[in-house]
């Protein structure tokens, strides 16, 4: 069988075996590996460990006669613990992974042949992305557990804000000492590819192409173009001299933003411009996170400018930052050029000595 | 404008209300959606294909009115509309028919709206790469996607901060819509998030999409069709199920109206449009905020839930941070809203599944029932111009 190319497009079949998804479907229903045996009974010190870790002060897990009050027999563990019983410990997790990285052939099991797959695939790294716990009823100090888990779902491509992947659902089935079935977990992980740091070489191309290594240097991709018509061209005509201009009605004198045909005010269609002094104040703003657009930084902070010629904007505004923003920031306008042809107005705060008066209009300097 | 009676109030009815699954990956065409969900609609009617004659829909819909006609085999169509403005469409297509039936343009009208929004055109994915051809409405973008400004989510977090800073509401006032919408929907087998509601708690965790919105303020993004069938009320009476009146239909665009982004006029704590949609609502109906027993108010973002709970006159202005707490808002509080668990807990169909839940509450036939329901109150799409509706017994 041919080994999987990893630049080749994950959905398509590699020559001479069968598509990704095919192999990828083929885990789905088998046993992840072993039973998950517990190495000791629920018990109450290891229930008084936790709750301390979780700051978690609910009685019904310690305290016999609250527990009794709340409806219980007795004390009970905490529900989200669950899995923390089956838990190999630190060091035997450690073993397997020397072992492995040794190169010490262990007979794989259906997970750890899946695992293989995507990284062959170029899925490489992971992430845990969700878990979703089920009770059949409260786990008693004395239950001793078992755990089975089956592959339950392999997604198909999906792309996601860490990469493209493939998210892979466990289902875990937890048994008591009576083999009656106490809980049942899916556990949802993301295997991805990672996605190179914005700009780099490697965010040039494109998944699925062929080559990394011989692509020119890539640019930045460009912020999303303004739409321009006879309306609003003057404006970015203006950011890219430098200056801050808002449309003021020619008859009457009313100043307007976002730029209009005409005057609501006076119904006039003459109109002209007036340089701003850049002087404003946040208005509002937000920090977006999602989705992330090449073209930007995140978290992007932007802001709501009033101007104190009176008319509001949208803008970037830099030498904040999402924990320094604040609605009534003094700002002033600076401009930034982000390509050859988009040049858009990025404010700043001002600093104390310009807000206490100083209207020299300087920008900031950081 | 003469508001003092819209001359189709009370005059026609909802009678049929028909959907697909509410999915993310429907696997099917949205054409196909569209005419499943009419099919089920003039089932629930108990109406045939030949009487249809009028068809409206939103403009932002992909599927022809003469495409579903010939699927279901429809005759002639003499009443075919389309409304713009995204989800503000919503309600306005019940106006739309309901004038068409009572003008005598039409008898039996199909409202529709069917998408594959997850599976296919994601809105949630931002105007990044809107081609900048120009005329108006891409120039409007000009304003907002070279500063990073690309979504529907984005554009309401900038005047829901404002609204948080002015009125002194929180992020956790935010949640209590969600957790509201989606405890009604953790009994609504239709809805995406059947069985799992959430906790405050679980809310204020989520992560941001835009600040001050976190993932869990955000609405679904959902493939799936939903249909309903207007006719005059004499008409009606005739048909096998409960006609659901149409005491009250409005469409409204405030004074400097933007699409979802009215920065430039007024304080951003308010919504003009719902405001016009509100004040005809009134006025046309004859009710009071007290006359309604439950609302399904358009909730792709919670923020403007708050709003429209004090633009319609639930509470005073800046008091909806007040009035949603200790579970007002939920089954059993003094006005249940979005009791299908809304667009963030059952599907976002573009609002078109909350006039849906709005005509199950008062046919009496919800999963999650709101007691003696005499008069529903719905919303469509707000940040854009929009449109409302009350439903009602028939006396």
């Amino acid at each position: 069988m041919s080994e999987p190319d990893p630049a080749a497009d994950a959905s398509a079949s590699t020559e001479g075996g069968p598509s990704l998804d095919g192999r990828l479907q083929s885990f789905v229903g088998l046993s992840t590996g072993p039973t998950h045996r517990a190495p000791d009974p629920v018990n109450l010190p290891m229930i008084r460990h936790w709750i301390e870790a979780m700051g978690d002060r609910n009685p019904v897990y310690v305290d016999e006669e609250a527990a009794r009050a709340a409806g219980f027999a007795g004390i009970i563990a905490p529900p989200t613990m669950l899995q923390a019983w089956i838990m190999r410990g630190l060091r035997t997790s450690q073993e397997a992974d020397e072992a492995r990285a040794r190169g010490v052939e262990t007979p794989g099991s259906p997970n750890d042949q899946l695992m293989a797959v995507l990284d062959e695939a170029g899925f490489t790294s992971v992430v845990a992305t969700n878990c979703d716990q089920h009770y059949e009823r409260p786990l008693v100090p004395g239950d001793r557990l078992e755990a089975t888990s089956t592959i339950d779902a392999v997604s198909g491509e999906k792309k996601t804000g860490l990469g493209v992947g493939h998210f892979i659902t466990t289902r875990l089935e937890f048994t008591d000492q009576d083999d009656q079935v106490v809980a049942t977990m899916l556990f949802r992980i993301l295997k991805f590819r990672p996605r190179p740091p914005a700009g780099s070489r490697e965010a040039a191309a494109a998944p699925g192409t062929q080559s990394t290594l011989q692509a020119p240097p890539a640019e930045r991709p460009k912020r999303p173009r303004p739409a321009l018509t006879q309306d609003n061209s003057f404006f970015f005509e203006g950011a890219r001299q430098h200056k801050l201009l808002i449309q003021r009605c020619a008859e009457c004198g009313t100043l307007r933003h976002p730029p209009r045909p005409s005057c609501a005010n006076c119904r006039s269609f003459d109109w002209d411009t007036v340089t701003a002094s850049g002087r404003g104040t946040i208005y509002s703003y937000v920090v977006n996170h999602y989705p992330q657009v090449p073209a930007f930084d995140y978290p992007l902070v932007v802001a709501l400018v009033e101007l104190e010629e009176g008319t509001r904007l949208v803008a970037n505004v830099s030498g904040i930052t999402p924990d320094t923003v604040a609605i009534g920031t003094a700002v002033q306008v600076g401009f930034e050029a982000f390509d050859d042809v988009l040049t858009l107005p990025v404010f700043r705060p001002v600093v104390a000595s310009a807000a206490s008066g100083d209207a020299s209009g300087e920008t900031r300097k950081s | 404008m003469s508001d003092a009676r819209h001359s189709f109030t009370g005059n026609t009815a909802i009678v049929g209300i028909g959907a697909t699954e509410f999915s993310k990956e429907s696997g099917r065409s949205e054409l196909r959606l569209a005419v499943e969900a009419v099919d089920l609609a003039l089932r629930d009617a108990g109406i045939e294909p030949g009487e249809v004659d009028g068809m409206v829909t939103f403009s932002s819909d992909t599927n022809p009115e003469i495409e579903i006609a010939r699927s279901l085999g429809m005759g002639e169509l003499t009443f075919f509309s389309r409304i713009h403005y995204g989800g503000g469409a919503g309600c306005a297509t019940i106006q739309q028919a309901a004038m068409a039936v009572q003008s005598g343009v039409a008898d039996v009208v199909v409202c529709y709206r069917a998408f594959n929004e997850r599976s296919g055109n994601r809105f949630g994915a931002g105007v990044q790469n809107r081609p900048p051809a120009p005329n108006a409405e891409t120039a409007n973008f000009a304003w907002y996607a070279p500063f990073g400004l690309l979504t529907p989510a984005q554009w309401v977090a900038m005047a829901a901060q404002r609204y948080l800073h002015v009125t002194g509401a929180t992020s956790e006032d935010l949640g209590r819509v969600a957790v509201a919408d989606r405890k009604h929907a953790a009994t609504n087998p239709k809805a995406w998030f059947y069985e799992k509601p959430i906790t405050l708690e679980e809310h204020q965790a989520s992560r941001w999409i835009v600040e001050p919105l976190h993932l869990l303020d955000c609405c679904q993004e959902t493939d799936g069709g939903q249909a309903l069938v207007v006719t005059s009320l004499e008409r009606a009476r005739d048909l096998p199920g409960t006609p659901v009146v149409i005491e009250a239909a409005a469409q409204g665009a405030g004074p400097g109206q933007e699409m979802m982004t009215s920065y430039y006029y007024d304080d951003l704590c308010g919504l003009g449009e719902m405001a016009s949609v509100a004040r005809q609502l009134w006025q046309t109906s004859g009710l009071s905020p007290a006359d309604i027993q439950t609302a399904v108010l358009y909730d792709h973002f919670t923020p403007y839930v708050l709003y429209q709970l004090e633009e319609l006159g639930f509470c005073g202005k800046g008091e909806a941070k007040d009035f949603v707490k200790d579970g007002n808002i939920e089954l059993g509080g003094g006005l249940p809203i979005n009791t299908h668990g809304g667009q963030l807990g059952e599907a976002y169909l573009h609002g078109m599944n909350g006039i849906a839940e709005g005509v199950r509450q008062v046919r009496g036939s919800s999963v999650n029932q709101v007691p003696d329901v005499h008069h529903a109150l719905v919303t469509a799409g707000t940040g854009v111009p929009t449109s409302g509706l009350i439903l009602g017994v028939d006396r």
